[in-house]
């Protein structure tokens, strides 16, 4: 294998692999998230609406770090800047 | 042709125009038009106003700081990505919120937008939030808020292109209407998307307006909203 097969090779894995253990973090994050937005309705469901735009835009942070791997990932697969 | 990568259409010269800029273009348009002949409508104007106004309520209760002001633009934020995301459901065009050129527009916009309301506000007063709580931070705070721009373009474009790429692998694996669902979900990601993008500038200028005139007032919770400090959410 020459070098430009061999920085397709890793840059496929090191997809795989951000993706991977980029998505786990925020799995849990955000389960631990819903978790406490829902004992925080259940104990004051007046809040609810609040709670839950909250909740949202909190999702949506916490998601935004799984969102950069993704695009780290997609950057190695479709354009990525070491092969020529 | 319902292509996830942007396609280039024509090339003038040096530039070209991809399908982004056609789509995106188009639905300016379509939304100036479009609201201009609402208007003479006399009903439609009524229905209109009543959703103006749940929509302003939204926008105020929101943050502490007087952003009556930042309504327009937060509203039209709202508005123009909420379309962009979900005109991708039409068969022929694909969301131009999937480039990252136009994503990383919108957010060069939400930065200027912050310095040109938080000028308006306190004039000159208001780059002193960049040497807070001491002069040596100041390119920590530059990066801070260059960080924070690319992170709400970079969302933006992961959300609907991860969206797009979804839908066409989901396409050529298992054909006709086994996407569906994915699509109800993308309709979801959409619009929540262009809600958390228009609700970001308005954290974060609403941050930098009142910033100037009261720093301590920073940590307090006053609008019983937890999105308060934008430091803490970047």
């Amino acid at each position: 294998m020459n070098a430009q097969e061999w920085i397709s090779l890793v840059s496929i894995v090191t997809a795989g692999v951000t993706v991977t253990f980029g998505s786990i973090a925020p799995a849990l994050a955000e389960g631990r998230a819903v978790e406490r937005a829902l004992e925080a309705i259940a104990r004051q469901p007046d809040a609810s609406d609040q709670i839950t735009r909250t909740l949202f835009v909190g999702m949506a942070m916490v998601e935004s770090t799984a969102i950069y791997c993704l695009v780290i990932a997609l950057v190695l697969l479709f354009a990525n800047p070491f092969l020529g | 042709m319902d292509d996830v990568f942007p396609v280039v259409l024509w090339q003038l010269g040096p530039v070209a125009i991809t399908d982004t800029v056609v789509v995106s273009l188009a639905l300016s348009v379509l939304l100036v038009v479009g609201s201009v002949l609402l208007r003479r409508l006399e009903r439609v104007r009524a229905a209109m106003e009543v959703v103006y106004e749940l929509l302003e309520d939204a926008v105020t209760t929101m943050v502490s700081a007087n952003v009556r002001p930042l309504i327009p633009v937060i509203l039209t934020q709202w508005l123009f990505i909420g379309l962009a995301n979900l005109i991708g459901l039409l068969p022929v065009v694909s969301s131009p919120t999937r480039d990252v050129s136009l994503t990383a527009a919108l957010a060069v916009v939400a930065l200027g937008v912050g310095h040109v309301y938080a000028f308006r506000a306190n004039g000159m007063a208001y780059l002193k939030r960049y040497i807070e709580p001491h002069p040596l931070l100041l390119p920590f705070n530059i990066i801070g808020e260059l960080s924070r721009t690319l992170a709400l373009a970079l969302r933006l474009f992961g959300n609907m292109m991860s969206a797009e790429l979804v839908g066409a692998i989901v396409v050529l694996l298992a054909g006709l209407l086994i996407p569906v669902p994915l699509m109800l979900l993308s309709v979801l990601t959409g619009v929540v998307q262009a809600y958390i993008f228009g609700v970001l500038t308005l954290v974060f200028t609403a941050s930098s307006m009142e910033a100037a005139v009261n720093p301590r007032s920073k940590g307090k919770a006053v609008g019983g909203e937890a999105v308060k400090s934008p430091d803490s959410i970047t």
